[in-house]
């Protein structure tokens, strides 16, 4: 074969491979595609929920199954000020606010949270990138505590909203959050967790507590907790489509 | 004309493939297409592989990584340990990622959208399986035409096969009426161990199945391997189908893809058998 011919296929070629990246990039940005694809996760989200046991408990690992690599994503060190200053203060001025549609809007200190009803577990958290790691969570059971703060009857939603900024040019929307159904919220796995493999919740994991919701993937367990708000619908929160992540594209039901 | 004359053999239209066979074949195609490009963008999100519950992250049995070379990158691939420079290709094309962008959906990286490709056509995919499976196995197409005659698994008998098929040498007439034991072999090993198995290791990746059926997680050694398993479960599902694809090219490709889209295809029989 001629340099020449040799120089004309592969230009072919890469025409080609170019016009199909382009013809699948184009259909990905679709409006319409992107809505139909879309439907598939709200069949997986109802599927999951009408043939699993909503109660089913996420399995537990032996002490020995604790990963000691475990894996920190997301912000690592929140740069907002208001977070450093509690950071500063070893969190003795944190409160975590229960508030929303609730009788009782609750303000907890780290003392009161810890002297709630707590649970301890060791299970894998599964990041939506594909790695798993395996920790050991203590926490304060979110169940009780939205029996505490008593939960109205329009509530549908938990909202966890968090300090870290993990998008600074979004602006107000920047903020990370998420939000869970009732049936998640009550699960008895469901915690406030405030230490980690028997010690304090480091930083980077989200200290001064973070939310364990272990049947789903870990950008559902927002860290560095400011305030947990019960809703009835989630569109008037940020983005909303329910988390900083979901506002990005990613399932409102990270359960797969 | 006397008797005599020498008989030519004749081309018939011989029914071969029934409708559902057909449609659940392109259908299957499609969604295994897309679920490969979109699988691709999901694991360029963490190109690297383990065994186990969880990530050893110091030493994964597969990863694709870009490391700095002079004042560019080369793409280096790591298998059990092993080293291969896969500069342009896997770790390194134009930037770092696993696999390169003509073999992801979107192109770009977005692990969002590939995820919803993926879970779009998984559901295909699922759907038309089970309805190929159901009806292959209550039609008895799965019986009659796939499984394999005690005959046939003879060691003896294999070796021809084998060799005929190493000599692109197909079974004519009579003979082709029939799928021979290789491809017995290949569709049923697709059809009810790697295509079945893609759907079982998925689904042990899910953290909210895994609650609901922990025992995937037994069966498949922890998570981290269904992962494994689905990514090599997954390249050899990729060298069937590049084996399918020269097989049909090289053992007459308008016969077989009109076998395909219309069901009939044409075999050569010798005039004496009418």
């Amino acid at each position: 074969m001629s340099a020449d011919r040799r120089r004309w296929l592969k230009g072919a070629g890469a025409s080609l491979a170019g016009l199909w990246l382009a013809a699948c990039d184009r259909l990905n940005e679709t409006p319409a595609v992107r809505a139909t694809l879309a439907r598939a996760e709200r069949l997986t989200f109802k599927v999951q929920r009408a043939t699993t046991d909503r109660m089913a408990l996420a399995r537990e690992y032996p002490a020995e199954a604790i990963s000691a690599d475990f894996r920190a994503n997301g912000s690592i060190s929140p740069g907002d000020a208001d977070y450093r200053a509690l950071l500063a203060n070893d969190f003795r001025d944190w409160r975590l606010v229960v508030d929303g549609l609730v009788s009782t809007p609750l303000s907890l200190s780290m003392a009161e949270l810890r002297a709630q009803p707590s649970r301890s577990q060791i299970t894998r958290h599964d990041c939506v990138e594909g790695w798993s790691s395996i920790g050991k969570w203590t926490g304060a059971r979110l169940g009780p505590l939205l029996d505490r703060a008593g939960l109205s009857e329009q509530a549908r939603y938990i909202v966890f909203h968090c300090y870290d900024t993990l998008d600074p040019a979004a602006g107000a929307n920047g903020r990370y959050y998420e939000s869970l159904d009732l049936i998640d919220a009550y699960h008895p796995q469901t915690i406030l967790a405030y230490a980690m493999n028997d010690a304090a919740l480091p930083v980077k994991h989200g200290a001064p507590a973070r939310l364990r919701v272990e049947r789903q993937l870990g950008y559902k367990q927002a860290k560095y907790l400011m305030r947990i708000e019960a809703v009835a619908d989630l569109a008037h929160i940020s983005g909303g489509n329910g988390g900083f992540w979901e506002d990005r594209g990613y399932e409102w039901y990270a359960g797969i | 004309m006397s008797g005599s004359t020498v008989v030519k053999p004749r081309k018939v239209l011989v029914a071969r493939h029934g409708l559902t066979t057909r449609i659940t074949h392109w259908i299957n195609a499609l969604a295994l297409s897309m679920l490969l490009l979109s699988g691709l963008q999901i694991f360029n999100a963490h190109p690297a592989l383990y065994w186990g519950q969880a990530s050893t992250f110091a030493s994964p049995w597969l990863a694709m990584t870009a490391e700095p070379r002079g004042d560019d990158f080369a793409g280096v691939t790591t298998v059990a340990g092993r080293r291969f420079e896969t500069t342009g290709v896997l770790g390194y094309s134009d930037t770092p990622r696993g696999f390169p962008a003509w073999a992801t959906l979107p192109s770009y990286r977005s692990l969002a959208d590939g995820r919803r490709w993926h879970f779009f056509f998984a559901w295909m995919f699922v759907i038309n399986g089970a309805i190929y499976l159901i009806t292959a196995l209550l039609g008895g197409h799965l019986r009659r035409d796939l499984w394999l005659k005690r005959a046939e698994l003879a060691p003896r008998h294999l070796l021809r096969e084998i060799i005929d098929h190493a000599q692109l040498r197909f079974p004519k007439g009579e003979e082709a009426r029939r799928y021979n034991a290789l491809q017995k072999g290949a569709y049923l090993s697709m059809a009810l161990v790697f295509l079945p198995l893609m759907v079982a290791t998925g689904l042990t990746m899910s953290p909210g199945f895994n609650a609901a059926a922990p025992w995937l997680l037994d069966l498949f050694g922890g998570r981290q391997s269904a992962r494994s398993l689905h990514f090599i479960s997954a390249a050899v599902i990729v060298a069937f189908v590049i084996v399918h694809l020269l097989m049909v090219v090289a053992s007459g490709p308008w016969n077989n893809i009109r076998s395909m889209i219309t069901g009939r295809y044409a075999i050569e029989i010798k005039g004496a058998d009418q």
